[in-house]
């Protein structure tokens, strides 16, 4: 046992270091797969960390509303869009007014968001009628309510179709009404 | 005409100048990035072609989820310690010096101030498995706390560092569009006209083509 001890202290002490003659030139190529997987990485990882904002200005509220100085929208300006749940889109032209029995009825058309939904019917309308009006109710009654999801899209629809006059409102009981008696909800 | 010898090179070139570009680049974008930090509730924002970016800081975020709870957020810590400061000060609640600083670290947070200070206490674990129960910061007319906190964070912000603030809302897809309009009528009272909607990019249609 001593014996291989100092046969082993031996070889370790006593071997003469020999210097391998190295290339000074290394392999980098792993280092570059590796600075470059880093970089795609960190790339990717910054260009999508600020979100995209969409802008929303909403009326200065008036505190005491004066009827006088109000506007009203003429019927053949005003489109009314009503966001329905489960993704669709009800819209009519024209007023709703039902105790003016000088005002027809308007007829509440349905639509989706689709290119060739709301899109379409908004161009179209554009051309028959170059400023157009539009309201943007969602619906809320009885516990069905649209989800904000469309309301992001209708707005984007806006923005698409470079609407300039438009307002977000809540839904009013005419309108309620008119979809009930319809029979669209 | 004489004719053009190929040169004869060797295969292995050197990639030393490359190297350095990319080790230059890594460094450049290690030292950007923010990661994200963990927040109290995730929401997937729904998509819209707006190419607006939002701001670099100063950005008040309300997020609002799917079960109607609204989650407010601010991206300074310091204006984060005024607010809850002053917020306590007015609803009567006092907080230690820990739990205020552990509340400047947290991205945002969705509990009554009543209940703030035990949920402070927790460590960031216990936190994590209480959020989906979290109530939300309270927006109803009788006890709106949201308001106050929106109103002393922007106050607190311009006090520090004299910059407004950016508000930004930040709505789940299936989040109730009565829970976004009502946060919307309640900041309007305030005489808050101006929102950013957040939303994730999508590509703008064009024109004339049907999808």
């Amino acid at each position: 046992m001593a014996e291989i001890q100092q046969k082993g202290g031996d070889s370790g002490k006593g071997g003469k270091k020999r210097a391998k003659k190295m290339s000074t030139k290394i392999d980098m190529t792993p280092m570059v797969d590796l600075a470059f997987l880093l970089l795609t990485f960190f790339m990717l990882t910054t260009t999508f960390a600020k979100p995209n904002v969409m802008q929303l200005t909403m009326p200065v509220k008036d505190k005491k509303p004066n009827p006088d100085e109000q506007t009203k929208i003429k019927a053949s300006q005003a489109v009314t869009i009503i966001l329905a749940p489960d993704n669709k889109v009800f819209y009519y032209f024209g007023l709703n007014e039902p105790t003016d029995k000088s005002v027809p009825v308007p007829e509440i058309k349905v639509t989706d968001f689709s290119a060739n939904g709301i899109r379409k019917v908004l161009l179209d309308r554009q051309k028959q009628q170059p400023e157009p009006i539009i309201l943007i109710e969602p619906y809320v009654f009885d516990g069905k309510q649209a989800k904000y999801k469309n309301m992001v899209d209708i707005l984007d629809e806006m923005n698409i179709t470079n609407q300039k006059k438009y307002a977000l409102v809540d839904i009013s009981k005419k309108d309620v009404d008119l979809i009930k008696t319809q029979k669209l909800l | 005409m004489p004719k053009v010898k190929p040169h004869r090179t060797s295969p292995s070139l050197d990639m030393t100048p490359m190297v350095d570009l990319a080790f230059l680049l890594v460094t450049f974008f290690m030292l950007t990035t923010q990661f994200r930090p963990d927040e109290a509730v995730v929401v997937d924002p729904p998509s819209s072609t707006s190419d607006l970016r939002a701001p670099e800081s100063d950005i008040l975020t309300l997020t609002i989820d799917s079960k109607k709870r609204v989650f407010f957020g601010y991206d300074k810590a310091p204006v984060k310690e005024a607010a809850i400061r002053a917020v306590g000060a007015k609803y009567g609640v006092t907080f230690t010096p820990s739990q205020i600083k552990q509340f400047s670290l947290m991205p945002n947070f969705g509990v009554p101030i009543t209940q703030l200070g035990s949920y402070l206490d927790k460590d960031t674990e216990q936190r994590k498995a209480l959020n989906p129960s979290l109530p939300g910061v309270p927006y109803d007319s009788l006890n709106n706390q949201m308001i106050d906190w929106i109103m002393e964070a922007r106050k607190a912000n311009a006090a520090l560092f004299k910059k407004p603030t950016f508000l930004a809302i930040r709505g789940d897809g299936d989040a109730d569009v009565q829970t976004v309009q009502t946060v919307i009528k309640e900041l309007q009272e305030k005489d808050i006209n101006r929102f950013n909607l957040v939303t994730s990019l999508e590509m703008k249609p064009v024109a004339g083509a049907a999808q």
